[in-house]
């Protein structure tokens, strides 16, 4: 490249000295608005390194004399959000679940809530919209092993089931298989009687054997006709929702070896309000009591 | 299309030693403007700085017509936000307003939702159409009459003439080096022209909220920060777009001037200089036997000209379309005895033809035009017909995100948020069924009652209202995994039904494996 400038004989103005295959490329100037926004942008960038956070220093930056930092304004609109919320907060604390329900807007804010809270503690268990999966109850159907009023749903967040909180809600079925109470025939007749009472079964003698079992053994926590008692969550056993599965087989696997499922305390781990607004979501989820 | 200079036009006759034609001009009472065109000055055109223009005052029909435009449009800019149309209780009395933050938009008595901009599409349609119809039939009258650049330059111009005196006396005045009467009237025409320019952003923004009240608020401080942005923007864009850059604007930041060529035809009215009549320019002497044309070449069309062109070079995309050199001309040949219209605002066809002694009629209907107004028909039909027949009601069915859940009798619920569009400015009641599955019941949450065929939901006025909604289904009547459903609303009062088809999911219908 040459150093020399030469001016282009018909335009006047120089060229870059390049050249390629006679063609000859004009050093045309920039127009001078483009320049000046060139500059101006220098001048903004300087302005801009003065006055906000811009340099950094290993550990540490330069901070800008307006001393703007983004986290700072993240702590500030959520105070600003949190002071909004806080109107509702402090009735929802004042209010016990069942009041909130009744007051439209506060149901409102407190299902809205307990989405976003549910999402971050329950949906792992409990599925998101609480649609429940295996082994884990659906809290959108409408039944309830302890009991679907917005108090229960409250007390069971609050205190879990068999949780080892000191008021936790607990309750234990025996494993009859694997004892003296009943013999591996005699599992299979109580399965059968169970089927019989969602009409599934086709051996009416054993149904008859089962009957007499399940008298002695099961109805004084399921109920007579399977209809479960919520005082000491046994689930009803004449619907069509079966926690552990509902064929023979796996009736007669809970029978022998029950399984019993765990819902922690969260009295320690959440605000009360926010065990609340949990309650209030879940309740609304449509089989609330 | 108008040639850019006429090629058979004879040779100019040789140029009269200026002090010599100005004292034959002077003999018809006529100035000779000094004063070159834009495309005489230019040298570069890459970076030549800027010249500068400076229009000179002139009287005439067009220039009447331009001061109608401008104080009909500026008028309806600055008073209409005043304009007041009532429209019942609980809603604002502006007759054009766009309120965003209830996401309505009011005109006189039409009401849109936000969901119905696309009516602003059509009326952008329309608008593009009719410019385009306007521009093939009457040349450049947007860009000379009603562009908003246009009329605030002309409004501009003006306080920079009452400031600052007439053409010669400014280019006197930026000549001369700076004193403090120079810098006092440059100092009091800019206080001016912001003091306009912060009126215009002013009286945008009051389209925005309710007009008297913001006015109170904007100068107690009390409105909003984008408020004063927005007043902020247009103060600055019509300072330097009106003040300073003017035809800069038109001739390198505009896109229309550049495909106007493209709704011009030679059946086009357009401002035209009559070469036929005006070459050779100049000034018959006494004596001689040159032959003239009718331009006496005083350039007076050039010194009006606001975006300083000479319209004798022919069409040119500088030119706005204005008519002020038709002005200035027609005061000349006047004053000289020849017959007005050298420059005339008329069709090329008719140019040519009068140029061969003929006359033509001006043709109104081309297939040009007629093909514009029957698109403008078709597209404001549509925009009628749906402005007239659209309901004030209106359904919005989201499924949740939860495909579906099984009760303990067996049966399928999903869970639906139904949102109910009230445009009416009364609470209604409207009733909810669903069809395509028999048996279908519904439910609503927070509401009392179980389950029934039907619901009855009331929807808050002038307002969206939502309900989480539950179809129960037995499992028997279910076919299929998915099954379409429709959302049936009927308003209870006028029975006036809306309907909205989604799915309803339930599980794979059950395999005959014997697994009971």
């Amino acid at each position: 490249m040459t150093t020399e400038r030469e001016k282009d004989s018909v335009t006047g103005t120089e060229t870059t000295g390049h050249e390629w295959d006679g063609i000859r490329e004009l050093d045309t100037p920039p127009p001078s608005w483009l320049m000046w926004i060139f500059y101006l942008s220098i001048v903004f960038a300087a302005v801009y390194v003065v006055l906000y956070p811009a340099i950094p220093l290993g550990g540490s930056y330069t901070k800008g004399v307006l001393g703007y930092s983004s986290r700072e304004a993240l702590d500030v609109s959520m105070a600003q959000l949190r002071k909004a919320q806080g109107q509702y907060l402090v009735q929802i604390n004042a209010k016990s679940p069942a009041e909130i329900l009744k007051d439209p807007q506060l149901r409102t804010f407190a299902v809205r809530g307990g989405l976003v809270a549910f999402g971050d503690n329950c949906a792992a268990c409990h599925n998101l919209g609480g649609t429940g999966r295996h082994a884990y109850p659906s809290l959108a159907d409408d039944v309830w092993l302890w009991g679907g009023k917005p108090a229960d749903i409250y007390a069971t967040l609050k205190y879990g089931i068999r949780s080892g909180h000191d008021k936790t809600r607990t309750s234990a079925m025996l494993p009859f298989g694997t004892g003296q109470k009943m013999t591996e025939p005699q599992t299979a007749d109580v399965a059968e009687y169970v089927l019989s009472l969602t009409k599934r079964s086709k051996d009416a003698a054993a149904v008859t054997r089962g009957a007499a079992l399940y008298g002695r053994q099961c109805a004084s926590c399921h109920g007579k006709s399977g209809g479960g008692d919520q005082k000491q969550g046994a689930p009803a056993l004449n619907d069509q929702i079966w926690l552990y599965g509902g064929t023979k087989a796996e009736i007669i696997a809970q029978i022998v070896r029950p399984k019993m499922g765990v819902m922690p305390a969260w009295v320690d781990r959440l605000k009360d309000e926010t065990l609340k607004m949990l309650s209030v979501y879940v309740h609304a989820l449509g089989g609330g009591k | 299309m108008a040639a850019d200079h006429p090629s058979g036009a004879p040779p100019p006759v040789p140029h009269p030693s200026a002090p010599q034609h100005e004292t034959h001009l002077a003999a018809h009472g006529i100035e000779l403007a000094d004063v070159q065109s834009v495309r005489e000055q230019k040298t570069d055109p890459f970076f030549a700085k800027r010249v500068q223009v400076y229009p000179k005052r002139v009287w005439g029909t067009f220039r009447r017509l331009k001061w109608t435009a401008l104080f009909t449009l500026l008028g309806v800019y600055y008073l209409l936000p005043w304009l007041r149309w009532d429209r019942g209780p609980n809603a604002p009395d502006q007759a054009v307003l766009v309120d965003m933050d209830h996401e309505r938009a009011y005109f006189f008595f039409i009401e849109i939702w936000a969901q119905e901009v696309y009516y602003l599409t059509g009326v952008l349609i329309l608008a593009a159409i009719g410019l385009f119809l306007v521009t093939s039939l009457f040349g450049r009258v947007w860009c000379g009459y009603a562009c908003p650049q246009t009329v605030w330059t002309d409004l501009f111009m003006w306080v920079e003439r009452r400031i600052e005196g007439d053409r010669s006396a400014r280019i006197r005045r930026d000549k001369q080096p700076w004193s403090v009467a120079k810098f006092a009237r440059k100092a009091a025409k800019h206080a001016v022209w912001l003091l306009i320019a912060l009126l215009t952003g002013g009286a945008w923004i009051l389209y925005f909220e309710d007009a008297p009240t913001l006015a109170a608020k904007f100068f107690t401080g009390d409105a909003s920060s984008s408020l004063y942005f927005f007043v902020g923007l247009f103060t600055v864009t019509t300072y330097s777009f009106a003040g300073l850059m003017r035809e800069q604007v038109c001739t390198f930041m505009c896109p229309w001037p550049r495909f106007q060529s493209a709704m011009l035809d030679e059946d086009t009215m357009v401002v035209t200089y009559e070469d036929w009549r005006g070459e050779p320019r100049g000034v018959h002497r006494k004596g001689s036997d040159a032959v003239v044309g009718d331009c006496v070449d005083c350039k007076q069309c050039v010194a009006v000209c606001p975006t300083g062109i000479d319209i004798r070079d022919g069409i040119q995309l500088e030119c706005i379309g204005c008519g002020l050199c038709i002005d200035a001309c027609n005061d000349v040949m006047a004053k000289v005895g020849s017959p007005p219209n050298l420059i005339s605002y008329d069709t090329e066809r008719r140019v040519a033809e009068r140029s061969r002694g003929g006359e033509l009629r001006y043709r109104l209907f081309r297939p040009r035009t007629l093909l514009y107004v029957l698109l403008m028909a078709v597209v404001g039909g549509i925009m009628l017909f749906s402005l007239l027949t659209r309901s004030s009601q209106g359904i919005n069915v989201l499924h949740d995100r939860t495909k579906f859940v099984r009760l303990s009798d067996g049966s399928i619920r999903n869970g639906y948020e139904i949102k109910i569009l009230n445009k009416a400015r009364r609470a209604r009641k409207f009733v909810l069924t669903v069809h395509g599955i028999d048996k279908a019941r519904l439910s609503s949450a927070g509401a009392a009652g179980g389950p029934a065929a039907r619901l009855v939901l009331t929807a808050k006025p002038d307002d969206v209202t939502a309900y989480q909604v539950f179809v129960q289904a037995p499992a028997a009547a279910l076919k299929a995994a998915d099954t379409k459903v429709t959302f049936r609303l009927v308003e209870q009062a006028t029975g006036e039904a809306t309907e909205r088809q989604i799915n309803f999911t339930g599980p794979a219908p059950a395999p005959q494996d014997g697994r009971k």
